[in-house]
């Protein structure tokens, strides 16, 4: 289980009200379908992939880049619980949708990324710190229900 | 091999032409110990590490990080020979330092963190994209030759 101090959740909190969920969201999930494209099979459907710029201005990533943001909330609101929180995500992920758990550290890694581009000074390392420990929880609890 | 095409190249030298190369080392090696803390047990010879503000402030830190991101600047300068540049310093890291190679792929984020940090909206997904394979080939080179 993870376990964070008082301090990193106001780090986390503090930062997360701030987040403007459809253009953090669209911006995070636009970057990963970039820079790592092979995660561009789980999202064929979504219409024009074929640029970064197509990405970036698809409207249906950034609906879904919303979407999984508005699901990390979840995370920050249960931040003693994130196994719990996500077993139902998990067991979805795994069962119909079949994604590979590495990928979502890559999402968190990438989401971390966004954080710190548009919150510069804010970003301190110890709220750095925080966050890459709330998305390799977020990681480890999508994970959790892999078979 | 790291291949980048002449645009990636382009994006590259041109963001890192922006950056004062110092500070992004030093933040990238002070983060790299402060988010992922088993790190600091190679430094332990370097003064005060005990909270993450003694560590940003530590000038054996800031100073070990202009050494590291200097080499890494080397490779920015030979990206179509990683493997050969970082020769030697791959076989120093694996047969006096003993460091686990997965460190330098967590050092490699960390640069692109503190990238991302002063660059802010400059860091856009394809600049995120080819740093990101580039960080990647300098592992790779680092770990090269571990036996």
């Amino acid at each position: 289980m993870v376990h964070f101090t008082a301090e990193e959740k106001a780090a986390i909190t503090s930062i997360w009200d701030k987040v403007d969920l459809e253009k953090a969201g669209g911006e995070t999930l636009g970057r990963l379908l970039i820079v790592y494209p092979w995660t561009q099979r789980f999202f064929e459907k979504f219409g024009n992939l074929s640029s970064a710029q197509a990405i970036m201005g698809n409207p249906r990533i950034r609906a879904h880049g919303k979407k999984v943001l508005t699901s990390l909330g979840l995370a920050v609101q249960n931040m003693d619980n994130l196994k719990e929180t996500f077993a139902h995500l998990s067991e979805l992920h795994c069962d119909k949708l079949h994604v590979d758990p590495e990928n979502f550290k890559l999402l968190g890694n990438v989401l971390v990324i966004v954080l710190s581009t548009h919150f510069a000074k804010e970003f301190t390392p110890e709220v750095q710190a925080a966050w890459q420990k709330l998305v390799a929880g977020v990681a480890n609890a999508l994970s959790h229900k892999y078979h | 091999m790291v291949h980048l095409t002449d645009a990636e190249k382009a994006l590259v030298s041109g963001l890192w032409g922006k950056v004062d190369v110092d500070e992004i080392g030093g933040e990238s090696l002070s983060s790299l110990l402060v988010v992922y803390p088993w790190t600091q047990r190679f430094f332990e010879h370097f003064g005060d590490l005990s909270s993450a503000s003694a560590v940003m402030n530590n000038a054996q830190v800031k100073a070990h990080g202009k050494k590291v991101i200097h080499s890494f600047a080397d490779g920015l300068k030979h990206l179509d020979n990683l493997k050969g540049t970082f020769s030697s310093l791959s076989e120093l890291h694996c047969d006096k330092l003993h460091v686990d190679p997965e460190n330098f792929r967590l050092l490699g984020n960390m640069i692109i963190i503190a990238l991302s940090h002063h660059l802010g909206k400059e860091f856009t997904p394809c600049a995120q994209a080819a740093f990101q394979k580039v960080v990647a080939g300098v592992a790779n080179a680092l770990a090269h030759k571990y036996h």
